[in-house]
């Protein structure tokens, strides 16, 4: 008989290859700061120190504050709702099949064009902030948790069967566990596009948060502060992602080397 | 080559000592989209002996899974009536019953212990009586070394061989297999073969076996069910002969060509005929 195969998992980058792509970028934004001079774009070093201060300033503070409670408030509703849409879309087969078509079209307009009828709903504030990140995250995760409902190999349920198991035990023990990888990708890509919902939302319709703390950097030409909030930004995002993206691979380890 | 003289048509068992007693089945699948109803199946008749080791060989299409599906309960008789252990078997599948399927059916999710262990976990056994019966299974199907491992680590193979370790651990007294080595190579095909004889042989399990080898069929089962192209019913009961405790090495006997050419001869005619008809 053959012996065990290791687990077939391309190359995933180390803390090594973290280290050398966050050096490589420095280097690149520091080169690129002195080429254009400090009015365009400040340097890395001269950030780090600024975005430090920052922490200090109340005013930030209450952004990052502001910021937080609606991108999660937008986050649990997308995730909720798009779990619930997604499962009962797949387990109905021809729901879905109606459905699927339209949550696509959905997902592939700029939800920008959605905010007017937002603001309209919602007006400024709090509650528009929460919608508009909300629906940038439903459709995904709807659509994922979708497929992975309908992929699950219909041997399984048959196994089941075969095993005497109820319903409940059915869902619990055997088709979520078997959704489960597609369900989490979903969840992680809902995650990165409420969050890009949330901000998008503050830049236009409120005034509070760390969106529209960008767009008044804009306005007034604040480039220092521009540049150290991206820098927030983008080390809060591309860490959550990050760390989204070792669950999601975890648990499709489990499912791999599937025919 | 008086074959028939050699090997006689094995006599039927009586009703009452049967293990499974399938009369006139019968499976008719209703038209869709326009279509005319399809007769997939029968009718036939089956004694199966406790204890015996029954493979059933046919064209493809004849209706073997379904026939598999009916016996496990696992999908409705158009018409005609299948007992286990004295009991109808209708919409659920009895207790006692095993199945391992033709797919792949092992939980990527679960390591191959609790893979073994599923079906146990779900009737709440304590864990202390659990252990040493997936051990004894593992063990049975030769996995002991890899109860730690994922399926995605194994072969197909030995995937399947989890699948029946699954099925084991419920301590069936009927096992139905859906052509379970189907994916594999001929030597390992022969060599499951030959821990499948010994799970018996342990188990004292009744064994109905769907394979699309002759070989296989005829080294392995003490009689051998030839099914016509579809709707498929038995035109051959073909019984061996062989002692209960046997291995692949039969292949060198002479019976066992003798038996493969009587297969053979049944089914030539009507693979020719599943393969005209196929659309
Ligand atoms: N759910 C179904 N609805 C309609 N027709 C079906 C259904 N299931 C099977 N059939 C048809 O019944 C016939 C018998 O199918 P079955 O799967 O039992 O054949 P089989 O002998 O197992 O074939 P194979 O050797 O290829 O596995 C086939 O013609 C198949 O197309
Ligand atoms: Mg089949």
């Amino acid at each position: 008989m053959p012996a065990a195969k290791p687990l077939k998992t391309g190359r995933i980058a180390g803390p090594l290859d973290t280290v050398v792509l966050v050096g490589a970028s420095a280097a690149l934004w520091a080169l690129a700061a002195r080429w254009v001079g400090p009015q365009v774009l400040t340097g890395p070093v001269e950030t780090i120190g600024y975005l430090g201060g920052l922490f200090a300033d109340p005013e930030f503070r209450a952004s990052v504050w502001e910021t937080t409670r609606a991108f999660s408030l937008a986050l649990a509703i997308a995730w909720a709702s798009g779990l619930a849409i997604g499962m009962m879309l797949g387990a109905h087969r021809l729901t879905g099949e109606v459905a699927e078509p339209i949550l696509t079209a959905l997902y592939s307009i700029p939800k920008i064009t959605l905010y007017p009828v937002i603001l309209l709903f919602f007006g400024l504030g709090m509650p528009a902030r929460v919608a508009f990140g909300a629906i940038h995250g439903i459709v995904p995760v709807a659509l994922f948790t979708m497929a992975a409902v309908r992929g699950v190999r219909p041997v399984y349920f048959r196994t089941a069967r075969s095993l005497r198991l109820g319903p409940l035990a059915t869902a619990r023990h055997i088709i979520l566990p078997a959704c489960l990888p597609g369900i989490v990708s979903g969840l992680r890509i809902g995650f990165s596009l409420t969050l890009l919902g949330t901000l998008i939302g503050e830049m236009f319709a409120s005034q509070r948060g760390l969106g529209h703390m960008v767009i008044r950097a804009m306005e007034t030409n604040d480039v220092r502060l521009l540049i150290a909030l991206a820098l927030f930004l983008v080390t809060v995002a591309t860490g959550a992602g990050a760390l989204l993206l070792a669950v999601d691979r975890r648990v499709a380890r489990l499912g791999a080397g599937r025919g | 080559m008086g074959l028939h003289a050699q090997i006689p048509l094995g006599e039927p068992v009586t009703a009452q000592a049967a293990h499974v007693a399938v009369r006139g089945l019968t499976r008719i699948f209703p038209g869709a989209n326009g279509r005319p109803p399809l007769q997939a199946l029968g009718p036939l008749d089956l004694d199966l002996a406790p204890g015996e080791f029954f493979s059933v060989v046919g064209p493809s299409g004849c209706g073997k899974s379904t026939l598999l599906d009916i016996l496990a309960g696992l999908s409705p008789a158009s018409a005609g009536s299948v007992t286990f252990e004295g009991k109808p078997v209708a919409d659920t599948v009895p207790d006692g019953v095993g199945v391992v399927f033709q797919e792949d059916s092992s939980f990527p999710w679960l390591s191959v212990f609790d893979n073994a262990a599923f079906g146990l976990r779900r009737l709440k056994t304590p864990e202390a009586q659990l252990r040493p019966r997936v051990e004894e299974a593992l063990a049975l199907i030769g996995l002991s070394d890899f109860a730690s491992a994922f399926p995605a680590q194994l072969s197909g193979g030995m995937r399947q061989r989890v699948c029946i370790a699954r099925t084991l651990v419920m301590r069936p007294r009927l096992i139905l297999l859906d052509e379970p080595f189907g994916a594999l190579d001929q030597q390992t095909k022969l060599l499951m073969g030959d821990e499948l004889l010994r799970l018996w042989r342990e188990t004292g399990a009744t064994i109905l076996l769907i394979t699309h080898s002759l070989d296989e069929a005829a080294l392995l089962s003490d009689r051998i069910g030839v099914m016509s192209a579809r709707p498929g019913r038995f035109i051959d009961v073909i019984e061996t002969g062989w002692a209960r405790d046997r291995d692949s090495r039969l292949a060198a006997d002479p019976g066992f060509g003798a038996i493969t050419a009587r297969i053979w001869r049944q089914l030539r005619e009507e693979s020719l005929k599943a393969m005209r008809a196929a659309p």
